[in-house]
């Protein structure tokens, strides 16, 4: 499985990230550097091992529902980028 | 013998008995800070006045006879990873520059709690992601043992810290070594709790099943009272063990008898340096002539514990810090800019005939995600966010995430039983001593793999901590590791204070000038 420029960009896209040419150039070369490394677990028979998530055997925890107080919305908005008086703002999503 | 050469132990003892004031204490630390952290970039923000009104208030309480917090008038740094009301908490990110919490981390909280002066923000890997404290977009820390050397990380401003005196105690978290591999490059005690013995609510998150917040000290002693400030049961974080906090700090002096220590014999394979191993080795005789038994033991998957952390923690961090999107909070692109750029980009394309890829250009939604988050996010954290995304994108989720759990387990199950026949595992923390800043700059790989000793505990969800045991020719500190099964964190303390008790490393000063 070796990764090519081609993955690499569509990748960022994926993970909303955006690349010059140089930096896909490097991204790709250590990423293929990375995933050659960690290609090694491929010689590890690990055929009927349960795969383990997390470090405890987690069980649901529940919680009484009782309704408690919740971030005002003021407090909420207080770090947006961009906002009005109830809402966050973000560039138009629908058409012209 | 000036206030800041005193332990947080000896110092909370003074201030119990009101021989020093908090303030006087605080006053003490903040002028160190002053004079030496220019050289070490150990700090964010440091707080003065704010600092040294809580402090004054400790002090009023305790004069008023008021019952007081365990840690009352010490002052604490903080790594820049928990949320902290009014404070900015940044991750040494442009993307979180200007982010103020609304609420408190449980860990802060409780700090509060416990009366401790929270004196300063420091520096660290940006979103805990490095092993060097290069990665910080507020420059890098400095080894305060040689100012031209890393002090490993993620945790290095805390660790800086503590080992300059610019701190009598710190709080660090740590992901796959983020607490101890600074500690033992810094030549300082840190140690990483159990997977949920300390609540991880208002961690910023960087792998949630691995993260873990823990105490970084001149001692033992001293790290066994912070842990015993910050640790327990939280309701607020669904992954917190539901026991009682220990009192570590009363048990912390009391020697373990009949203590079996294990050796792993692929800790001593191939890349360790000989004054490292002679160093560890040394400290594995210093425990014998303390009446342990050292047993071999071996850790058959160990060497695969890199390969599966650089799968499982870039998946978590790429699920995790898929939040910042420059809508809700952090930083966010020229909007301005952003559309002139698209604008410009279909003009072109339209131009050259080429209508299809017009029409496939991000829409400004879009467009504004990925600009905000490639302009504030580091080299570092953006090859984490990819490699994590590859790997869980279709069609490479089997060959990649579900194999590294499958490791893990395996990985886990080499815990288990070796922590059948032995109380403790002993080994070396770092391959090498710290070295010097650029080095490893353009060689992720070589980066990750000093991850080798310290990731294991991570995915296995043990416990660990680093502490120094010798000196390299080249005057820097060497540490040593000790790893003990879930919830053993009081042994790991006692074990270290035993060593710390009859040996001088710990007590080792950094040029006091710097």
């Amino acid at each position: 499985m070796s990764l090519t420029r081609a993955d690499v960009e569509k990748v960022s896209l994926l993970a909303r990230l955006r690349m010059s040419e140089a930096e896909l150039d490097a991204m790709t070369e250590q990423l293929g550097q990375v995933l050659g490394y960690v290609e090694q677990l491929a010689e590890l028979d690990t055929d009927g091992v349960e795969p383990m998530a997390h470090a405890l055997d987690v069980a649901n925890v529940l919680v009484d529902d009782v309704v408690r107080p919740s971030l005002a919305r003021d407090a909420a908005l207080a770090n947006a980028p961009h906002r009005d008086e109830a809402c966050f703002l973000v560039p138009a999503v629908l058409g012209e | 013998m000036s206030l800041i050469d005193l332990s947080a132990a000896e110092l909370v003892a003074q201030l119990r008995r009101g021989d020093v004031s908090s303030v006087e204490v605080t006053r003490a630390y903040l002028d160190r800070i002053a004079a030496v952290d220019k050289k070490i970039n150990a700090f964010l923000r440091v707080d003065a006045d704010r600092g040294l009104s809580a402090a004054k208030n400790i002090d009023a309480r305790r004069v008023r006879g008021a019952a007081l917090g365990l840690l009352a008038g010490l002052p604490v740094a903080v790594k820049d990873v928990l949320c902290t009301v009014d404070e900015p908490t940044t991750c040494a990110s442009r993307m979180l520059e200007r982010f103020v919490p609304p609420y408190d981390a449980t860990v802060i909280a409780k700090l509060r709690t416990a009366d401790a002066v929270l004196i300063g923000w420091t520096n660290m890997d940006e979103f805990a992601m490095g092993g060097s404290g290069e990665n910080s977009a507020f420059g890098p820390t400095r080894n305060p043992w040689d100012t031209e050397r890393i002090t490993g990380g993620s945790s290095s401003g805390s660790a800086a810290a503590v080992a300059a005196r610019m701190a009598p105690a710190a709080i660090g978290s740590d992901t796959g070594g983020s607490i101890r591999q600074p500690a033992g490059l810094c030549g300082i005690t840190g140690l990483k709790p159990t997977y949920g013995r300390v609540s991880r609510y208002g961690l910023v998150a960087f792998a949630s099943s691995l993260d873990q917040v823990g105490p970084m000290a001149r001692s033992a002693e001293d790290a066994s009272l912070l842990l015993e400030a910050i640790a327990g049961h939280d309701p607020l974080d669904s992954t917190s063990l539901d026991r009682p906090a220990e009192k570590y700090s009363e048990s912390v002096g009391r020697p373990l008898e009949k203590l079996r220590l294990g050796v792993a014999k692929e800790h001593f394979g191939e890349g360790l340096d000989t004054e490292v191993a002679a160093a560890v080795r040394e400290a594995i005789r210093v425990y014998e002539s303390l009446g342990a038994t050292v047993e071999e033991i071996s850790l058959p998957h160990s060497k695969y514990a890199v390969a599966t952390y650089y799968i499982i923690a870039p998946c978590e961090a790429s699920s995790n810090l898929a939040r910042y999107d420059g809508a809700h909070y952090g930083y966010r692109t020229d909007e301005k800019a952003m559309l002139a750029e698209l604008e410009a980009e279909r003009k072109t394309l339209i131009a050259a005939g080429n209508k299809e890829a017009a029409d496939d250009l991000d829409s400004p939604l879009v467009r504004m995600y990925r600009r905000s988050r490639s302009e504030a996010f580091g080299p570092e954290v953006k090859r984490r966010i990819m490699l994590g995304t590859y790997a869980l994108s279709a069609g490479y989720y089997d060959a990649y995430y579900l194999k590294a759990l499958k490791v893990r387990r395996l990985i886990r199950r080499d815990y288990d039983e070796a922590f059948a026949k032995v109380d403790l595992i002993i080994g070396p923390v770092t391959a090498t001593p710290a070295y010097k800043i650029g080095e490893k700059a353009d060689d992720p790989l070589a980066m990750y793999l000093d991850d080798v000793y310290t990731v294991s505990a991570n995915l296995a969800g043990c416990c660990g901590i680093a502490f120094p045991c010798g000196m390299s020719s080249g005057g820097l500190p060497i540490g040593v590791q000790l790893q003990g099964p879930p919830l053993a964190e009081d042994r790991l303390l006692r074990a270290t204070a035993m060593f710390q008790c009859s040996t001088m490393w710990h007590r080792r000063e950094v040029n006091r000038s710097l």
